[in-house]
């Protein structure tokens, strides 16, 4: 299960809406071992393209160390689908390089409802989990 | 002196665990050779038969070695090597 702050569930769908019809990605960073995402990086999609994200490398890198200077992980990695629902493609699945990561997708397809699901991906198996929004950490 | 090889979370199967090893060599390819002798199969999760994967980033200390010589960029002891997977995907 992933618990994450109404007022990330709010970013994340912000920079998705913003970057619409191209795909947003980031992550959302919180200590090590706490499951618990704190802070929003929004991360600039280098392909800039609406059905494809890479970060930038030498944006990851500082992003990264920052990370581990703080004893920080990624404990969201999110992007957005544009034109389809929210649900990790072939693509996504392969490239998924962070087990311990929970990954979310926005989908920006309706103008209406942003679906904001949340999945692990492990050794190419996909695993749908429950998203828990909260008001507030307390 | 060796030079740090910064191994994330994905890759440190190949590494008991560890977060950092050491390695030797003067440009990256040896480095990687001898990174595999160490740690067999790492060498395959970073390099194809066409040089570094496409989406597996590798720094030198604090530049992409894409920018610099690929596979034949010169490395010295006290050089910090990072691997991180690249992140990416999309509905394509």
């Amino acid at each position: 299960m992933l618990t994450i702050s109404r007022e990330l569930v709010d970013k994340i769908v912000a920079h998705a809406r913003a970057d619409h019809p191209d795909e947003a990605c980031g992550v959302v960073a919180g200590p090590a071992g706490s499951d618990r995402p704190e802070r929003f990086v929004p991360m600039e999609n280098a392909e800039r393209s609406p059905t494809f994200y890479r970060f930038d490398s030498m944006e990851q890198f500082r992003v990264w160390r920052e990370m581990d200077d703080r004893d920080e992980v990624p404990v969201v990695i999110y992007h957005s689908h544009t034109a389809t629902e929210a649900y990790p493609s072939r693509t996504d699945i392969s490239y998924a390089s962070e087990p311990d990561a929970h990954y979310v997708l926005v989908s920006t397809a309706s103008e209406e409802e942003a679906p904001f699901r949340s999945y692990r991906i492990v050794d190419g198996v996909v695993t749908e989990e429950e998203v828990k929004i909260i008001e507030s950490y307390g | 002196m060796a030079i740090e090889v910064r191994i994330p979370t994905i890759l440190r199967s190949y590494t008991e665990g560890a977060k950092a090893v050491n390695a030797k060599g003067s440009t990256l390819e040896e480095l990687i050779g001898d990174l595999e002798a160490r740690h067999p199969g790492l060498k395959d999760r970073l390099v194809d038969e066409s040089g570094l994967r496409r989406f597996v980033n590798v720094y030198l200390n604090d530049e992409d070695v894409r920018f610099l010589g690929g596979l034949g960029t010169p490395v010295a002891d006290g050089d910090t090597v990072t691997v991180l997977p690249a992140v990416a995907g999309g509905a394509r």
